[in-house]
């Protein structure tokens, strides 16, 4: 039953897309207050609005009591408005709140460390959960599962070991396979990579990009990395203290680096190697953020000699 | 006596599975942490460092070889409270090790165990409160505070053990910039202004910058061990042992291949700019 009716209005929303190519997610201001009416009460996100393109890759990032967690909460229904609308396909999620499930199999919400949330026997069968529940069987779930663990690179003699046997970057992610195995329309990635090490994180990513690209499924990652957002994503909101402080491109959130810096994030090294080498005079463009750029920046002007 | 914490040819192996070969997780390392020191160990996943730290104050019994705290052998049951006065852990979950509902309380849990008169108790909980830059939040319940706050709680709820060495087993991972800045400010005047001995586990190669002594620890094993300066120009090495380098140093070894003539060990983004400029400049 629940599967059929998620089905039926996976339908009906394709055709409303198609007339008005609405953005997938709207976020229309909303605001969230918590402990309202004790002395503790504070509005973690406060009249925010934006969109999201279907099949966008989104990067969200603030720092600590910015509003990150408690934004992304809102946008599979785990909490609810105080007031403002989070709209899915044009759609209020909460018009019928009997049916916020559905909206969290359409919106898929990977937690910071998900690994703590396993609890299967086995990495099948924690990967089957979800898939399951939205009523899944046989041959159907078994596929869902098996593809979601190949997407999350997970080895196939994995899939029977208890996921208590695995590696920590392991676990993580048999957790994303289990929200992949879903399959939402949207993949919300709350720090994905956090706590593990340089090339366990390039891994990850490498992983995330490929579902991406092959999928076109819309994703959202959220973190307080600049220089893994900037890598990754096509546009970039930053959050401060419960507002949006700017969205662009990677490069144009970059070009505003002191900005970024004066908002408490850590914007990358090498952007502010960059920066210190125009306040010393050279030539270069500070909005860069890999090494790379940089470098070719610096060899340019050696080459090219001094453009004053 | 000059050590803090010493290990020699220290092994530790993780129970195996049914039939299967138990895992050394440290196959030898000898080691000597200076009092007063600050010292960062850096390490993939699975290299051992997260090992090595809880066998510091016998959260880990090593299985060959020995860990002395000041001297005291840390598998002598009998010094064991002694020891973990001495050396106090601080761990990568700031929700894992909050025990109170309210953050005086927390902070109090640990002296009280060590049944610290009550009038001392207060005293320590505030100063340590107040040396985290937490005492406004004294009577607040913990939960609501931010991830680099809960860590600040958990490092003041070490402080008021009085401990002479603070080991932080990747404290700093589950922090955003600005808390893993607060987590590092605390630690690192805590280590200048109260002699006590910093051993910090981290991925962040850049909160290896300021330290005395940098430990790369790879497959049970110290692999480097120097100077920032020194460990940061081995890029290659470090590459190998799937870390990475900082930006300023991944910088300068490029320019360097391509033909510019500038130093490897300008590791912070002034010394790296100051560097470049020298020499992109020279040509002009």
């Amino acid at each position: 039953m629940e599967y059929q009716r998620a089905g039926d209005t996976r339908a009906g929303r394709e055709e409303t897309a198609l007339e008005t190519m609405q953005p997938i997610l709207q976020v229309k201001n909303l605001t969230h207050t918590y402990g309202v009416g004790t002395p503790f009460q504070r509005s973690a996100v406060e009249n925010l609005s934006f969109d999201v393109q279907a099949g966008e890759f989104l990067g969200i990032i603030g720092h600590t009591g910015s509003g990150k967690s408690t934004l992304i909460q809102h946008l599979n229904g785990l909490l609810r408005p105080t007031s403002g609308q989070v709209l899915l396909n044009g759609r209020d999620i909460w018009a019928e709140p009997k049916k916020i499930r559905d909206v969290r199999f359409q919106v898929g919400l990977v937690f910071q460390y998900p690994e703590y949330q396993l609890f299967e026997e086995t990495v099948y069968k924690d990967i089957s959960f979800g898939p399951a529940n939205q009523g899944k069987t046989g041959a159907e779930l078994d596929r869902a599962v098996r593809e979601a663990a190949r997407l999350a690179g997970i080895r196939d003699e994995q899939l029977m070991k208890s996921p208590f046997e695995l590696s920590g970057g392991q676990k993580r992610r048999v957790a994303l396979a289990g929200v992949l195995a879903m399959e939402p329309e949207v993949l919300v990635l709350d720090e994905p990579t956090a706590g593990l090490d340089p090339a366990g994180r390039e891994n990850l990513m490498a992983n995330i990009r490929d579902f991406h690209r092959n999928r076109r499924t819309t994703v959202i990652l959220v973190s307080h990395s600049m220089d893994e957002v900037a890598r990754n994503v096509d546009r970039i909101l930053v959050l401060k203290s419960a507002h949006v402080l700017m969205s662009g491109t990677p490069a144009e959130v970059f070009a505003q680096a002191d900005a970024l810096m004066a908002a408490g994030l850590d914007v990358p090294q090498v952007t502010r190697v960059a920066m210190a080498l125009k306040a010393r005079g050279l030539d270069v463009d500070p909005a860069v953020y890999t090494v790379e750029d940089l470098e070719r920046q610096l060899l340019a002007l050696r080459k090219g000699g001094a453009p004053c | 006596m000059n050590e803090m914490i010493e290990t020699e040819s220290l092994r530790f192996a993780y129970p195996a599975d049914e039939g299967g070969e138990p895992v050394f997780a440290l196959r030898g390392v000898d080691l000597a942490i200076e009092k007063g020191s600050f010292v960062v160990v850096l390490g993939h996943n699975g290299s051992g460092k997260s090992t090595l730290a809880k066998t510091f104050n016998a959260v880990l019994l090593p299985a060959g070889g020995k860990v002395y705290v000041e001297g005291m052998d840390t598998l002598d049951e009998s010094l064991l409270l002694a020891i973990r006065q001495r050396v106090g852990m601080v761990f990568q979950n700031p929700d894992n090790q909050i025990v109170a509902n309210v953050v005086e309380e927390d902070v109090a849990f640990a002296p009280e165990n060590l049944g610290v008169p009550s009038e001392d108790i207060r005293r320590r909980v505030d100063e340590a409160l107040k040396t985290v830059g937490m005492y406004e939040f004294v009577r607040h319940a913990p939960h609501l505070l931010s991830g680099g706050q809960k860590q600040r709680i958990a490092i003041a709820g070490v402080l008021a053990m009085e401990p002479e060495c603070i080991v932080l087993d990747e404290a700093t991972a589950m922090l955003d910039p600005v808390g893993r800045k607060e987590v590092l400010s605390t630690v690192h005047r805590l280590n200048r202004e109260k002699g006590i001995t910093v051993v910090l586990i981290t991925h962040h190669m850049n909160e290896a910058e300021e330290a005395d002594r940098v430990i790369v620890m790879d497959d049970g094993k110290v692999a480097m061990d120097g100077a920032p300066a020194e460990v940061f120009t081995q890029v290659a090495d470090l590459r190998h042992m799937g870390l990475t380098v900082p930006d300023t140093v991944d910088l300068l070894d490029r320019l360097r291949r391509a033909g510019v003539d500038v130093p490897l060990n300008a590791l912070t983004v002034e010394a790296c700019a100051d560097a470049i400029a020298a020499e992109i400049g020279n040509l002009k």
